[in-house]
């Protein structure tokens, strides 16, 4: 296991230094540049872009721009953004917070709605419970964030009034206040985005259930005379877990690129709004570090999840 | 456990031996799937549906000759009504030819985009589930890229770079849906390809595939008739979440001049427009959602179907 | 005078393009009385204008929290290197001008201690100098004391080429300034410059303090740490700052002016989406002030009726327009689309172009897409009113667009198209995507069909629509179809730089990368001199003579189709006080004299 680790580690390198080249290659051919908002502007001459282009190198051969970002990342110099003209690596603390507080409590929420339920209705498929379950696993991902998000706001916000839409990061409230007021403002965007997810991961747990349920093997432990439980804990729900860390894997990553469209809709300062605005500002440096730290976290994780398949199934094995 | 449920885990236990005894696929097998299909009841509910939502956006127009694009500022926000069925939006064009017309596209786009990453995933995890070794490290390694790929700079970029080339190929409306669903299908087959991949590095060790491999069975037809058919259920939750996921993906798409000019309604436009008149003008949003809703319900339902059907060791929903 | 046009007239009085004395001289003109006037404007829901600050505190501070929302994240806090009203808006927070333009584009002294005029003295007669003379006793947030050194230090700062700074155009016609003494400078133009506003007053004109950026000038400006954390003259002091998301700002107890501000604090949080930052000013009242509410009026009025606030409304100059091309964008000359040496099919045939200026409905547009947020126009100055032209008027017909092709020999064709010496009608319709935008073409698209002229429509997002980028060719400046729709900004109170945009030395081309601002690539010699002998012309009547000309100039000859102005749209809390936008300066301009009901 141990070897596999490091072999994987290993391969993992070259990997990395893979993506990032493609991930620069596609932002610099991408269009656009970052300097939009100057270019309707009568008052802004033209020397000025061009200026700006030449100054922070966007007018050099791709190779090129790509081995100053390699050195320099090397170095441990993420660059700096074009628009704020700030390092980019303080730009990304500022806003991990926020966004690991509101996607981990989603995705914690959405395993603890999804693994009972889904388990509960493949134990029981057709039956009412699971229809239920079923009807509004369907709609919750039938209907796309930008719309439930603006639902929950119309009902919470403007004819309840209940919670503030808006989230702030710096709450100047303290002690047990500042705690309410943060859970407050996190109610909608939590649950907008852990209720979606939970929709279709308990699908993915009650098809991952039924599918073991079935196998011969678990007909075999209740043979043996299991009791239902111990068949259910040791054999139905450890060997279902597989997909279910197949999706947490997947999941993990965008912990930390962010939900573009609940963090843009509550106002949320997390990553996934730096992002889309970054993107749409054309900031390359930010939007490439933001990547760069994604793909390390999609390799991560489902090198991670690898080596948890071996553990659940321990006839798993890597040749 | 239900009784009933006992009773199919007693019926399952000889099935395998007879799925192994059966050589080669007869044509008595697919008729017996056909049968098994039309048994499955939610199946044969979803089935219709389908069809009639299919049957609908096809002939519908025909039919309700309202045009599409008729704007009338007199009766705009309408909500339902006889000359209005599902009433107007806020340039007041009718919402049932709007719906019929987008329909077209929107299924077209969901299901076919379902259909190629659902088809590439299985291809993909499969593989590296079943041989394992280099070949998994490398696909792997290529699904984790993927995985990792800005989804809206890589968008701009692939208009950028092919819609002029595909448009004066095929013409306006076939190069953009060409685009589109691939676009779609290929930024989302990942996750499929993962988890199928996940469910044959358990399921290649299990005991009725160990079988099988003694029997002789040779590779192709232990993954076909004996792997596959346990590891589709994730597969079908997949493609249907797949199926909602690209109809409303063509919206974005769209919003980034990428999707079909933005006059064309399709279901995900429409929810998309609607959005800011929820407040006042509900029948707007209901009736594209409900038509997402159903599209993606019913292709549920066909799915589970059609994987009972095809595996003979099932549970069968009465 | 129609009721139409009466109808437009006091449209713009609401908007207050117009203001209301000379809507009644107009109406007296037209041989009605002056009550009866006044009573139109108010059967009609204008209301009276506000002018003088309702509320004038005895002390400093004392009001709280002020809570503002910006759907756009300010990114950096150097109004020098500002990409957008956001950053200009968060800078002038901190940093002051030397003078601010009011609603009418009238001068209010900031940092200055009065407005320089011919009368004063302060502005030559031949419009080769104007003097500043700065007030004393003003202090940076640090304890510095502000000065003229500042002043000149800052067009050394901006006119640096390695500074890269975007406000260097407003400072570019100076040749040198002298300092005359220690609060008062002299600003020497290259050339007679009628206006000598432009550097120093307004958004592009604020002043950052010369000893904590002196050594960050030309290379190394993008280090200054202070382009972060700003320390200026204005009401508030610098408290904290997260890039892209908000700025928090407390009372400055030494401001220059007395008992002001009242807020102890100002909040500014930006991201997010217009519609929801209206709701959340007028709707449920979280916050007190939201910038640039592009919302369809319908949804405002909706939301007005709550009654927490409301939707101020204030003319600046902002246009929406189609530009109909001059060249032809389909086919390739040396490497270039819509290249100089080409002549469009048929947008050249002057009945071509009338028929589509009879075919956009501005009415129906204003009426159902825009309402208060846009008012239809056949201008293309539409504000301050002295510019204004009277000479033009707009018209929704398709009769008469049928006729006119008719009269032009385009037959319609077995599909309904018209055709003329085998070239169809056909147009590709190109704009950047947004909800309004997509609106109005589909009106455009409809009544086009009707006259037998079919359309296509294109979106491109506005990231790549508005880019510089020369390698692509969806921006807005290759214009590589037919015809195209966007929104062209006016910043300043005088027009002369904006309309640039006709003038034959300016055509985007590809040896230019693209960076000209004559996108319609249309060219008239008769333009060309009107607008260059406004811009050396020193009598303001004739001044502005000529320029209604060059704008009537565009009208006739359909360079382009005006389709609505577009005001400035904030949404304001009821019980705000002294919250008034400016068209033609920042949100912020008067943030100082800003209070609100307990």
């Amino acid at each position: 296991m141990s070897k596999y680790l490091l072999r994987r580690t290993l391969i993992s390198i070259p990997v990395l230094v893979g993506i990032s080249a493609v991930l620069f290659t596609i932002l610099a051919l991408a269009p656009g540049d970052p300097f939009e908002e100057l270019a309707t502007n009568p008052n802004v001459p033209a020397e000025v872009r061009l200026n700006l282009r030449a100054k922070f190198g966007l007018d050099d051969p791709l190779p090129v721009r790509y081995a100053r970002w390699v050195t320099s990342m090397v170095r441990g110099d993420w660059g700096f953004s074009f628009v704020s003209r700030v390092d980019v690596d303080t730009l990304i603390l500022q806003r991990l917070p926020a966004t690991l507080v509101v996607l981990g409590s989603a995705l914690l929420l959405a395993i603890l709605i999804a693994v009972p339920i889904g388990t509960y209705s493949a134990l029981r498929p057709y039956s009412i419970f699971d229809q239920v379950a079923t009807t509004f696993a369907f709609i919750g991902f039938s209907l796309p964030t930008f719309f439930t998000g603006l639902l929950f706001i119309l009902i919470f916000s403007i004819y309840l009034d209940w919670l503030p839409f808006i989230y702030r990061a710096d709450i100047s409230a303290s002690g047990w206040r500042w705690y309410w007021e943060h859970v407050r403002q996190s109610i909608m965007p939590v649950a907008v985005l852990g209720l979606f997810q939970a929709s279709a991961t308990t699908r993915f747990m009650r098809a991952a259930v039924l599918d073991v349920i079935r196998l011969d093997y678990v007909n075999t432990a209740r043979a043996k005379g299991l009791s239902e439980r111990t068949t259910l804990v040791k054999h139905v729900v450890r060997n279902a877990l597989i997909p279910v860390v197949t999706l947490v894997a997947l999941q993990i990553p965008t912990i930390f690129g962010g939900a573009i469209v609940t963090e843009q809709i509550f106002r949320v300062p997390g990553i996934g709004s730096l992002l889309i605005s970054s993107i749409l500002a054309n900031d390359t440096p930010v939007v490439m570090a933001i990547t760069f730290v994604y793909s390390g976290l999609v390799v991560v994780s489902n090198l991670a999840a690898d080596l948890l398949y071996g553990w659940l199934d321990p006839r798993i094995s890597y040749r | 456990m239900t009784p009933e449920g006992m009773a199919g885990a007693e019926r399952r236990r000889v099935a395998p031996v007879a799925g192994l005894s059966a050589a080669e696929p007869s044509p008595s097998l697919w008729r017996e799937t056909g049968r098994r299909f039309l048994r499955h009841r939610l199946a044969t509910v979803g089935a219709a549906v389908l069809v009639v939502m299919v049957v609908g956006v096809v002939a519908g127009p025909l039919v309700w000759r309202v045009p599409v694009n008729e704007i009338d500022f007199k009766a705009k926000l309408r909500t339902p009504s006889w000359s209005h069925p599902l009433g107007t939006d806020d340039l007041g064009q009718d919402l049932l030819a709007r719906m019929l017309y987008g329909g077209r596209i929107s299924l077209a786009v969901g299901i076919v985009a379902m259909l190629i990453a659902i088809s590439i995933g299985t291809a993909i995890g499969a593989t590296t589930g079943y041989v394992g070794g280099t070949v998994d490290h490398t696909l792997m390694r290529i699904t984790d890229m993927f995985l990792s790929l800005p989804g809206l700079p890589l968008l701009l970029l692939i208009v950028y770079l092919f819609r002029d080339a595909l448009r004066k190929a095929l013409g306006p409306e076939a190069g953009v849906f060409i685009l589109i669903v691939a676009v779609i299908g290929g930024l989302r087959w990942m996750p499929v390809a993962r988890l199928v991949r996940a469910q044959f590095l358990s399921l290649r060790e299990k005991e009725f595939v160990e079988a099988a491999r003694g029997l002789g069975a040779p590779p192709l037809r232990q993954v076909v008739r004996h792997i596959l058919p346990n590891s589709m259920g994730p597969v079908i939750v997949a493609g249907t979440i797949d199926v909602a996921a690209a109809i409303i993906a063509e919206s974005t798409l769209s919003f980034l001049g990428l999707g079909f000019p933005p006059d064309i309604p399709t279901w995900g436009r429409l929810l998309f427009d609607a959005k800011d008149n929820l407040d006042f003008a509900p029948h707007w949003a209901i009736f594209p959602g409900t038509a997402i809703f159903l599209t993606v319900l019913s292709i549920n339902y066909i799915g589970d179907g059609l994987r009972d059907a095809l595996d003979p060791r099932k549970v069968l929903a009465r | 005078m129609e009721e139409r046009a009466l109808r437009t007239l006091i449209d713009q009085v609401r908007a207050g393009t117009l203001s209301r004395r000379r809507f009644v001289k107009v109406m007296v003109g037209l041989g009605l009385t002056a009550p009866m006037a006044a009573q139109m404007l108010a059967s009609t829901g204008v209301a009276q204008a506000q002018t003088k600050w309702t509320f004038s505190p005895t002390k400093r501070g004392g009001g709280g929290l002020v809570k503002t929302l910006w759907w756009q994240a300010p990114t950096l806090l150097n109004p020098h290197f500002a990409t957008g009203t956001k950053d200009q808006d968060a800078s002038r927070i901190f940093y002051e001008p030397l003078g601010a333009y009011d609603p009418d584009g009238n001068i209010v002294p900031m940092l200055a201690a009065e407005v320089p005029s011919q009368q004063n003295g302060q502005v030559a007669k031949d419009g080769m100098s104007v003097t500043w003379r700065l007030r004393k006793n003003v202090v940076w947030h640090d304890g510095k004391p502000f000065t003229a050194d500042d002043v000149v230090f800052n067009w050394e700062y901006v006119t640096d080429p390695a500074t890269a700074a975007v406000s260097s155009g407003n400072y570019r016609d100076i040749a040198r300034i002298d300092k005359l003494d220690s609060h008062t400078v002299k600003l020497v133009f290259k050339s007679p410059t009628p206006f000598w506003s432009s550097p120093f007053c307004g958004p592009y004109g604020m002043i950052i303090p010369k000893h904590l950026f002196q050594a960050y000038k030309g290379d190394k400006s993008r280090e200054a740490p202070n382009n972060l954390k700003p320390v200026g003259t204005g009401p508030f002091r610098f408290a904290d700052f997260k890039p892209g998301d908000i700025v928090r700002a407390e009372l400055n107890p030494n401001y220059h002016v007395p008992n002001r501000p009242f807020f102890d604090a100002i909040e500014m949080k930006g991201g997010g989406d217009a519609i929801s930052a209206a709701r959340a000013v007028i709707q449920t009242g979280e916050f007190d002030y939201a910038w640039n509410i592009q919302v369809e009026d319908e949804i405002l009025k909706r939301m007005e009726q709550g009654g927490k606030g409301r939707a101020d409304i204030v003319a600046g100059g902002n246009i929406e327009h189609i530009q109909l091309n001059n060249t032809d964008p389909w086919t390739e000359v040396e490497g270039e689309r819509s290249s100089i040496k080409t002549r469009h099919p048929f947008l050249t045939d002057p009945a071509v172009r009338q028929a589509l200026n009879l075919l956009v409905d501005r009415g129906s547009v204003q009426e159902q897409i825009y309402g208060r947020t846009g008012i239809a126009t056949a201008n293309f100055v539409n504000a301050p009113s002295r510019f204004v032209s009277k000479n033009t008027r707009w018209e929704f017909n398709v009769d008469r667009a049928n006729q006119l092709l008719d009269g032009a020999g385009w037959k319609r064709g077995s599909d309904g198209i018209r055709a003329k010496d085998g070239k169809k009608l056909r147009l590709v319709y190109q704009t950047s995507i947004n909800a309004l935008r997509q609106k109005t073409q589909q009106v455009v698209k409809q009544a086009c069909a009707k006259a037998g002229i079919d359309v296509e429509l294109k979106s491109v997002t506005a990231n790549v629509y508005f880019s510089s980028d020369p390698a692509n060719p969806d921006t807005y400046s290759h214009f590589y179809t037919d015809i195209q729709m966007y929104t062209t900004t006016m910043v300043e109170p005088d027009p002369q730089r904006f309309l640039d945009q006709f003038t034959s030395w300016e055509i985007a081309s590809k040896e230019n990368k693209w960076q000209g601002r004559n996108i319609s690539r249309w060219r008239n010699e008769e333009y060309d001199r009107a607008w260059k002998a406004a811009e050396a012309e020193m009598d303001p009547v004739k001044r502005a003579a000529l320029l209604v000309k060059t704008n009537d100039l565009v009208i006739q000859n359909i360079v382009v189709v005006p389709v609505v102005f577009r005001p400035r749209v904030a949404a304001i809390s009821s019980r705000m006080r002294d919250v008034a936008q400016s068209g033609w300066d920042s949100d912020f301009w008067a943030l100082a004299y800003w209070s609100k009901q307990p």
